[in-house]
């Protein structure tokens, strides 16, 4: 219990899983503090839901170890799953019971000692009122997703594990969903959560990246767009595809990728870059100008970067 | 243009073959659904061709002679020499000639009575008793038919006694528990056992495997609850939808057939919860092996078949090869249709039936096991 008490949640070293001989997470360590909402970004099939399985005991690393709340990931998992709340990806509550029944069977299951009270709070609490009778197949995707996460807080736990709670809910519903947790994050909840989504990890305290089953950077979203070191400009002007053919490939640029309008040219190494684009620059063409790398603009460098090391 | 002028025949076929290419592709992968396909009409036909019997030979019998007479063991011997009777047990009382049918442990019983040779001969045609258990009158009836001329007639060969077209002595055939040897009354508890099982198997095969089809498992794992409460939670309902059903059946059985209870409607009671928690936990302990519905469903088939034929419901199980009474044993339903024939038309009590209470027993907490021990409490 001690270890319960400390200001990490999460801390787990050297993780790794493979499903029939293919690595799908390797050597993934991650500390995350108590009280913090913790982004995990990565392209799909990176490792993210193997990784929050691991996590709240419901697969078990092939090697690595750590603590989940203080509790060994590896022998305590039944004092996790007291602890922790796990959403899903895939809505996995009855589609055939009602919202309140199935609110009071998870309350039932943790051993709450009022279901049927906690039940009715957390449907007033989830702005669920007028619905509480209808079938969970019946809710539309964004109130399956409230519904999801009140049945995973409704056992008041201490951290929750959110896996890509907002894929497939529309912008107004992923922006409650938002609010809501960081409303949760300020009574003292930690918060993992999973995304693919960019703009996402602007909301987080801290994010980790993964890709390929690496955690390849984390951090604050500054911190991480600091150490990729890559430079970047901003390109307009017409005829940007052709631009693109071009520079792609080149030695010092180590990214090209459309951004709206513009183009977004980055490189790992300043100098090399400034020697590749200034042909193109002096050209006249089209308008140049330095830009901060966006985050989207990092991930996929890393990316890309992994990639070379994997094939 | 026509309907038929858009969609045109060459179309037709083109669709049909690419679902007809999907289908076989899909059944490729579902490995357990080929080798059933392979499997259960080869194991079936084996298994039914050689157990299956419908004028069952070397049927349990007991012989009270209350005379040692060469007459007497003529007869015994020509009895049993028709292949038809296999003699068992040897009484020495009256009494034990009542319980070994009441036990079930043979289905005939034939008494000699004193003094049988010598009326025979003085020519006053004696009487020889026969005693069979109707609750199963398929068994019963063929066997009995075969014993009045075969008997007589080893007698004159063998005893050279005067052929006469006067029968020497009258067989006293008594139907046991069935006098009428009426089908609904054995059918009738038969069919509890059988719906019991056929419904009771797929309420449970269905339980975990559709959790884990609908995604429902992942957040069941994920909670703090242990696969023996999640078994229990499952059974429970399901023995009352089983106990209803159960005396849905009786109580038309008895409404509509006349079909009596002779024994206590407790005791019955009580053993019918046990066969159904029995196969709660059959059909539930499928559903933690099946990967799937389809899966679960077709291991129940593949249970439920030899059920209905091997346990004696629709042939008599004396009348099966031992080994085919081997695997009946090791069945629920050849317990149940015991316990459930030798209640209501016997009147049998606890103690007689105790053997097919602890099978019952036995046969649950294998299941139960199977099922805790399989259970996954992880997605690995």
């Amino acid at each position: 219990m001690m270890a319960a008490q400390s200001d990490i949640a999460i801390d787990v070293h050297g993780l790794t899983k493979s499903f029939d001989g293919r690595v799908v997470v390797r050597d993934l360590s991650m500390q995350v503090k108590r009280g913090t909402i913790y982004g995990f970004l990565g392209p799909n099939g990176s490792g993210k839901t193997t990784t929050i399985r691991m996590l709240c005991g419901l697969l078990t690393p092939d090697s690595g170890e750590g603590t989940c709340l203080g509790y060994d990931i590896r022998t305590e998992a039944d004092q996790i799953k007291r602890h922790v709340g796990y959403m899903t990806q895939r809505f996995s509550l009855y589609q055939d019971l009602s919202v309140r029944e199935n609110l009071e069977f998870v309350g039932r299951i943790y051993g709450l000692k009022a279901p049927v009270k906690a039940a009715t709070d957390m449907i007033a609490r989830l702005g669920l009122q007028g619905r509480e009778e209808q079938l969970a197949a019946q809710l539309s995707g964004g109130w399956k997703q409230r519904l999801a996460l009140g049945a995973c807080t409704l056992p008041s736990p201490q951290l929750l594990l959110l896996d890509e709670p907002t894929a497939g809910v529309d912008p107004k519903a992923r922006r409650e969903f938002w609010n809501e947790i960081h409303a949760l994050a300020s009574d003292g909840l930690t918060v993992l959560v999973s995304t693919h989504y960019m703009d996402e990890a602007e909301r987080c305290h801290e994010i980790a990246y993964i890709a390929y089953g690496e955690l390849l950077t984390h951090g604050t979203v500054e911190q991480v767009i600091e150490q990729s070191n890559l430079t970047t400009y901003n390109v307009s002007g017409d005829g940007l595809q052709d631009l693109l053919h071009e520079l792609d490939g080149k030695p010092g640029i180590d990214m090209v990728a459309p951004f709206g309008a513009s183009l977004h040219v980055s490189g790992r190494n300043e100098k090399k870059l400034e020697a590749a684009i200034k042909p193109f620059r002096e050209s006249g063409k089209y308008s140049w100008s330095r830009s901060e790398p966006s985050l989207e603009d990092v991930f996929i460098e890393l990316m890309n970067r992994s990639k070379d090391n994997f094939r | 243009m026509s309907w038929f002028d858009r969609i045109g025949t060459s179309g037709f076929w083109r669709r049909a073959k690419a679902m007809l290419v999907k289908e076989f592709v899909q059944l490729r992968r579902d490995r357990v659904s080929f080798a059933m396909i392979v499997m259960i009409p080869i194991m079936q036909l084996i298994l039914f061709g050689y157990a299956i019997n419908t004028t069952p030979r070397n049927l349990p019998t007991a012989v009270l002679l209350q005379e040692t007479s060469d007459v007497g063991r003529t007869i015994l011997a020509a009895i049993e020499r028709t292949g038809y009777f296999k003699i068992t047990h040897r009484l020495s009382s009256v009494e034990e000639f009542d319980r070994v049918l009441a036990s079930g442990e043979v289905l005939f019983a034939i008494e000699i009575p004193a003094g049988f040779e010598r009326a025979l001969r003085r020519g006053d045609m004696p009487a020889l008793l026969v005693a069979a258990d109707a609750t199963d009158p398929v068994g019963s009836s063929s066997a009995l038919g075969a014993l009045n001329r075969i008997a007589q007639v080893a007698l004159i060969n063998e005893r050279m006694l005067p052929d006469q077209t006067q029968p020497l002595f009258e067989i006293r055939a008594h139907a046991r528990y069935n006098p009428a040897a009426s089908s609904s009354l054995n059918i009738v508890p038969g069919l509890v056992g059988t719906i019991l099982t056929m419904t009771m198997l797929i309420f449970t095969a269905l339980s975990v495997t559709r959790e884990v089809e609908r995604g429902t498992m992942e957040s069941l794992l994920s909670m703090p609850i242990s696969p023996l409460e999640i078994m229990v939670g499952k059974i429970i309902p399901y023995i009352m939808v089983g106990f209803t059903q159960a005396a849905l059946i009786i109580g038309f059985g008895i409404l509509l057939f006349g079909v009596p209870i002779l024994g206590s409607l407790l005791l019955l009671g009580l053993l019918s919860t046990l066969f159904i928690a029995t196969n709660l936990s059959i059909g539930y302990s499928f559903s933690t092996v099946a990967q799937n519905q389809l899966q679960a469903i077709q291991m129940t088939f593949m249970f439920f078949l030899p059920n209905i034929l091997l346990s004696g419901f629709m042939f008599p199980f004396a009348g099966m090869p031992v080994w085919a009474q081997w695997i009946g044993e090791a069945l629920p339903l050849t317990h149940y249709l015991r316990i459930v024939r030798s209640i209501m038309l016997k009147g049998s009590g606890f103690f007689e039936l105790q053997y097919e209470v602890l099978a019952l027993f036995v046969l649950m907490l294998v299941a139960m096991t199977i099922a805790v021990t399989r259970f996954r409490r992880t997605l690995d």
